[in-house]
């Protein structure tokens, strides 16, 4: 049994006098223990809300959220408020996008994981000062004792995000959701995130969630790849396979957007055409169609099913041709 | 034994170490520093000492009529100077100094009274309505809109009359209502935005308790501009009791020394001959807010992680 099934998992925004608008819509993936899953897509594409959805943390009103999501075979969202709050932190743990306001500013670093190691570990103040001091050091912040009584502000954009995973990972949740966490920061400084994070996830078993739209980060990361279009998966893949022979032309065109160092002198880079439209128009055909170079006339008119492809599975009606995406290369 | 001891002691030093400086004393270390914080805190000190030995430094009785022989004589006694009496002496031929003096102990009671009155219900309310939002918040903000909607004054005034007979304490609970809804808008609108904030939202994610978050995540965010509106509630409070002692809802003590009371009677009754006689207990309320009011001003700034140095 995976460690996470995620089923048909739909989102709806309702807002009064409005049309509802679905952010996600049937997703479903698994993750297996260990396993780093990626969730790709540009912004808008839902997976934002689908991280949030799985942790409940989104708005209680406003929005209804249908499907199942079962983390060691219980739906999470069939849970009480309680249960739910049990299970956050010690069980599934979430890193978000920027540092500095994911951290309360007025308290001390080390107050922040104790706070959470006291929670769900029943530790006392001094087990989980010295336990706290344990995880800076293991996320690579030096001097971690004197790091405890700083506050967020006075810590590095990378010291902070470092401080963020090390609460996260406090009470060594199985499941990580990452949000996007080297958005925010510097190139060099992403890398050493990245670097972090798969050492930790190898040592500690900790499966992962990657939510990104850097597809660089998925190549150094992730197992598996969920490509997102307008809240519905269009591809998934093993890291290879996709980077290697992306079958959904929009994967492709992501990859064909990137600048790579191996590209000839003089290439250019091929950007999609438009933009993410607001509402989701999947019910007349597939959504990616109107800024699709491979639309044939029956993608405007029948919505295409997420059907078995190779190893993994593929929404399109006219995927890109493996000798085609020789462009799109591995990096 | 000794040895035991501090072996034993030593990781508790370590983390105690550790933790370093708290915010508190790290604030106070900060206020040290800025003029501001000191000048403030000078005048506050100053206000507070006077308060304490007031009976001891002023000269005179504040409450004996001196003079008493003009008033025989039929003439009455024309307030102001006098030779003997520094600042001169009030209609009833009070030393106007030691009625100063000693008035700041009224002032500093009714004033901070209020204020802290007015701030832990105002707290109560916007924090009930920020925490829990909902129903709950929409039906507390519209009791709020309620007093706002009251001017203040009047509002001191029904809350001062619902009471049989006017004493000091009545006058301060009146004035402290007037704070309350402005307490209560300012901390449930900082509480909200807190609500929507990234850190509460990371918070939420580890699972900390409903209570915690409240009290330990949103609170400490969102009481600076509490903390200084209060300063500035200060000032106008002192005002407001003087306001109520004018139309007969005040203290009903005659020879209570009060400088809001003072001012009133002063501005009200010879403005036009002895404006001095108003200006002093003016100059004394302006310089005890402004005293407060700084204080209060490098108090939210020194408390404010994000500013720290």
């Amino acid at each position: 049994m995976a460690l996470l099934e995620v089923r048909d998992l739909t989102v709806n925004f309702v807002r009064r006098g409005e049309r509802s608008f679905t952010a996600v819509d049937g997703v479903s993936f698994d993750v297996e223990p260990g396993q780093t899953v990626g969730l790709v897509g540009e912004s808008g594409c839902g997976k934002s809300v689908t991280s949030l959805a799985i942790m409940r943390l989104l708005a209680r009103r406003g929005n209804t959220v249908s499907g199942s999501v079962r983390f060691e075979g219980t739906d999470l969202l069939k849970l009480s408020d309680k249960d739910m709050r049990d299970r956050r932190g010690r069980d599934l743990g979430m890193v978000f996008q920027d540092p500095l306001s994911s951290l309360n500013p007025v308290i001390p670093i080390g107050l922040q994981i104790t706070e959470v190691l006291e929670r769900h570990r029943g530790m006392s103040r001094k087990a989980a000062s010295i336990e706290a001091t344990d995880l800076l050091d293991k996320v690579g912040i030096p001097d971690p004792s004197r790091r405890l009584s700083e506050y967020p502000h006075q810590l590095s954009g990378g010291m902070r995000q470092r401080a963020l995973i090390a609460i996260a990972l406090a009470c060594r949740p199985r499941l990580l959701i990452a949000d996007e966490p080297t958005t925010a920061l510097d190139v060099t400084i992403q890398a050493q995130i990245l670097a972090l994070l798969r050492e930790l996830v190898q040592d500690t078993g900790t499966a992962l969630i990657m939510i990104t739209h850097d597809l660089g980060v998925v190549a150094g990361l992730c197992d598996e790849v969920n490509v997102l279009y307008g809240g519905k998966i269009v591809e998934r893949a093993q890291r290879h396979q996709l980077f290697a022979e992306p079958r959904h032309p929009y994967t492709h065109g992501l990859l064909a957007s990137i600048p790579r160092l191996d590209a000839g002198r003089g290439e250019k880079l091929i950007p999609i055409r438009g933009s993410v439209a607001d509402n989701i128009p999947w019910d007349h055909g597939c959504a990616f169609a109107p800024r699709c170079p491979n639309a044939l006339p029956v993608c405007r008119e029948t919505q295409p099913q997420l059907v078995p492809d190779r190893a993994g599975l593929l929404r399109c009606h006219n995927p890109v041709r493996p000798a085609v995406a020789a462009g799109g290369g591995a990096r | 034994m000794n040895t035991l001891l501090t072996k034993k002691k030593e990781p508790i030093d370590k983390l105690a170490a550790a933790s370093g400086r708290s915010l508190g004393a790290e604030a106070l270390r900060r206020m040290l520093r800025s003029p501001v914080a000191i000048t403030g805190g000078a005048i506050t000190v100053l206000f507070l000492l006077l308060a304490i030995f007031a009976p001891l430094i002023a000269p005179k009785d504040p409450y004996e009529r001196y003079l008493q022989d003009k008033v025989s004589l039929g003439q009455g006694i024309i307030p102001g100077a006098q030779p003997g009496f520094p600042l001169g002496v009030d209609d009833f031929g009070r030393d106007y100094l030691s009625r100063l003096l000693v008035g700041a102990q009224q002032t500093l009671l009714v004033g901070v009274l209020a204020t802290v009155i007015g701030v832990l219900v105002g707290v109560l309310i916007g924090g009930l309505a920020g925490a829990f939002g909902g129903w709950v918040d929409t039906v507390l903000m519209r009791l709020v809109d309620v007093m706002l909607s009251v001017p203040s004054l009047l509002l001191a005034i029904s809350v001062a009359a619902l009471f049989q007979k006017p004493s000091q304490w009545t006058v301060i609970l009146a004035v402290s209502m007037i704070g309350v809804p402005i307490f209560a808008r300012l901390l449930r609108g900082s509480m909200l935005s807190q609500r929507g904030s990234d850190h509460v939202l990371a918070a939420t994610s580890l699972g900390v308790k409903r209570t915690a978050i409240v009290f330990r995540h949103m609170l400490p965010n969102s009481l600076g501009p509490v903390i200084v509106q209060a300063t500035l509630t200060l000032a106008t409070a002192i005002l407001e009791a003087a306001a109520l002692s004018f139309l007969g809802l005040g203290d009903p003590d005659p020879n209570r020394a009060e400088w809001g009371i003072m001012l009133s009677r002063a501005a009200r009754q010879f403005l036009d001959v002895r404006p001095e006689l108003a200006y002093y207990p003016a100059i004394a309320i302006i310089v005890v807010a402004l005293g407060f009011t700084l204080l209060g001003e490098s108090l939210r700034e020194a408390l404010d992680p994000k500013n720290r140095r």
